[in-house]
């Protein structure tokens, strides 16, 4: 065991899970480093099969290594397990845990019973996380007759009957609408902050969802963490030009006069005010690709001698999907349908997340220097 | 202060080091919560009546008119009535104890408890208690309706004795279900195969609605392994005490101990049972893995 206060939240060295099947075994994990700081909320972002599951169970201890090492709080997975179960708990999406005869109280008190609190306590702390979580007016309602969103809040509420040190949380928005999958991460946030030290280790193929949450995150696929760090570390290594969107009050020449200007590598007319007769302001959009941000006071300053003013300007930033397409050469979708799965519908969550403005092709020419 | 907001007790590391009170009484109090669903569920369904008192009895009835058209002796109503009220037990045994960790491995709930830090064991003594408490109610109202219906009569000379041995019998057949559970989720999806491959084999060798005896080696060799058969002999010869005659069974006394050593076997193996579940499902991934 490592030194207690020195103990990482996760520490996870060159593990390997094998899974033996026919015709031949299953590789989930084919060699895993990670090392995850207390009261960080660190994400593992893959497509399904990617082993994120697997790294979850071997985490959780339902599951040994077939090689290698992992601790959880200085606790070895597979010698301390018993330990490990005592502070930490985990939610997953879809779960259908309990019994539907109960009530949203009694079954949470059910499972208080199994983290040993008290008969009172529990009942106590059921009726706190109950209304913590939103389901006061559920507290006496049949699990069975739960919405999927409500079961979810359950489930969550579920998770933290023990007041955790770690929570992994394997796809909790999976299959949530809007307004329950932000419910739940607002609960997830605000539990982590509420104490220092208290860990979540979430895993997602919800992109927006691991950029929102997370502090650090890694890209999981066939096994393999591909790349950690920082949502915006990550995208920081696709972004290797500037690209902003640059909204005028008409632009002389069009994006042809941009892209002549030094440090423009791309002009793209997005909208040129066409058809917006009757409004009252008609403006021209250009997707703006420079060298650099450098590029940018140039442009600027050349704008005042085409005729234009700016209206507004916002940088675009790579999302991790782009992260994810550069370092696997396919998007998650590809590798749904690789599999002979549906890909599933987008995430209800991603429109309203996502911070990525490059989502519209050019509606109008291109021009490249 | 928000349920969310509570302050932590110290750090993860004193958090983890339960001393052992705290660890028995976790494991107590698990007992309680997982025998609470089984318990308070039962009433909540208003169908209970129908498929726990009213299908059993109507079974019941029928065998004690078929002793009546005999003219067998009376104590046999008797008998049946008795097995009548055993069968209760045994159903849940198979049922809702051997079959419940593969239902509860489908529904996601059985990775949850062994996540949880309490030993297996006092989850599968929960759900033995809670089924315990569940059958007791469909015993004893078939035992009190077909007694009072049927005009049974019971002649107790060992009260204390047939007390044990009902207990006794419930501890082997629950430490039976117990033992029966681990192996089913190990067989996967036979479980279901395997309960339907009992129950009837089962109610014949044991002899619910006859005395054992009366199979002669099998009967033998059915008390020698089958909990619910050594049991019941041991009641009828008791609580219709010089009724049966030469039963070709040991005494009761005899059978209670058969009951001891299988209530500690069952139970034992049902923790190295457990242990070895534990193992796979650790090591080759038979909780995790969908597909196994």
């Amino acid at each position: 065991m490592s030194e207690p206060h020195l103990a990482p939240a996760i520490d996870v060295r060159g593990v390997q899970r094998v899974y033996q099947a026919k015709p031949k075994d299953v590789v989930a994990l084919a060699g895993v480093d990670l090392r995850v700081e207390p009261g960080e909320l660190f994400g593992l972002l893959g497509p399904n099969g990617a082993g994120k599951t697997t790294l979850i169970k071997i985490l959780t201890t339902l599951l040994l290594p077939t090689a290698g090492t992992a601790s959880v709080f200085g606790f070895d997975v597979a010698a301390d397990a018993k330990r490990i179960r005592r502070i930490m708990n985990m939610v997953a999406g879809g779960e259908q845990s309990g019994y539907g005869i109960l009530t949203v109280r009694e079954q949470l008190w059910m499972f208080s019973q199994f983290y040993g609190l008290g008969r009172r306590e529990g009942w106590r702390r059921v009726d706190e996380l109950i209304e913590a979580v939103g389901l006061a007016e559920q507290r006496v309602q049949r699990v069975s007759e739960l919405s999927t969103g409500q079961r979810q809040k359950m489930n969550l509420a579920r998770g933290l009957l023990n007041d955790p040190w770690i929570l992994f949380l394997d796809e909790p928005t999976l299959g949530l609408d809007v307004s329950a999958a932000r419910t739940v991460r607002e609960l997830v946030v605000e539990w982590r902050a509420a104490v220092p030290g208290r860990t979540v280790l979430l895993t997602t193929h919800y992109m927006a969802e691991a950029d929102e949450l997370c502090d650090r995150l890694a890209i999981v696929d066939r096994g393999r963490i591909l790349a950690e760090g920082t949502p915006v570390e990550l995208k920081r290594r696709v972004q290797r030009e500037s690209v902003f969107r640059l909204e005028l009050d008409r632009l002389a020449g069009g994006a042809a006069a941009l892209a002549a200007l030094p440090g423009v590598v791309r002009a793209a007319t997005m909208s040129d005010g066409a058809g917006e007769v009757g409004r009252e302001r008609q403006s021209v959009v250009v997707n703006l690709v420079l060298d650099d941000d450098a590029a940018l006071g140039g442009v600027v300053g050349a704008l005042g001698g085409l005729g234009a003013r700016i209206v507004a300007l916002q940088k675009s930033e790579p999302s991790l999907e782009d992260v994810f397409v550069e370092l696997v050469g396919r998007g998650f979708d590809d590798e749904a349908v690789h599999h002979g799965e549906r890909p599933g519908p987008p995430p209800a969550t991603l429109a309203e997340m996502t911070h990525d403005t490059e989502e519209a092709e050019p509606l109008g020419s291109e021009v490249t220097r | 202060m928000s349920a969310l907001a509570r302050p932590a007790a110290g750090t993860p590391q004193a958090d983890a080091a339960w001393d052992r009170r705290r660890v028995f009484l976790a494991n107590l109090r698990s007992v309680g919560g997982r025998a609470y669903p089984r318990v308070h569920g039962l009433f909540r369904e208003p169908s209970w009546v129908l498929f726990e008192i009213l299908l059993p009895f109507l079974t019941t009835s029928a065998f004690v008119f078929v002793y009546r058209a005999l003219q067998a002796p009376p104590e046999y109503v008797g008998f049946v009535v008795l097995g009548g009220a055993m069968t209760a037990f045994w159903l849940n045994v198979i049922w809702m104890m051997a079959a419940q960790l593969y239902w509860e491995k489908d529904q996601g709930n059985l990775e949850l408890y062994f996540a949880s830090p309490v030993d297996m064991m006092s989850v599968l003594f929960g759900m033995a208690v809670g089924g315990l408490i569940m059958s007791s109610t469909r015993a004893a109202v078939v035992l009190a309706v077909g007694a009072v219906v049927y005009g049974v009569t019971f002649t107790v000379d060992q009260w204390g004795l047939l007390l044990l041995v009902f207990f006794l019998t419930l501890a082997a057949l629950y430490g039976l279900g117990m033992m029966l559970s681990s192996l089913f989720v190990l067989w996967g999806r036979e479980a279901w195969h395997l309960t339907q491959l009992l129950q009837e084999p089962v109610y014949f060798v044991s002899g619910l609605n006859f005395p054992v005896g009366r199979l002669g080696f099998l009967g033998a060799l059915a008390v020698a392994l089958i909990p619910l058969a050594v049991g019941l002999d041991a009641m009828r010869q008791l609580a219709f005490a010089g009724a049966l005659g030469p039963t070709g069974t040991p005494p009761p006394e005899i059978e209670a101990l058969i009951l001891v050593g299988m209530a500690v076997t069952f139970t034992w193996m049902a923790r190295v049972m457990l242990r070895i579940l534990e193992r796979l499902a650790r090591e080759k991934g038979r909780l995790s893995a969908r597909w196994r």
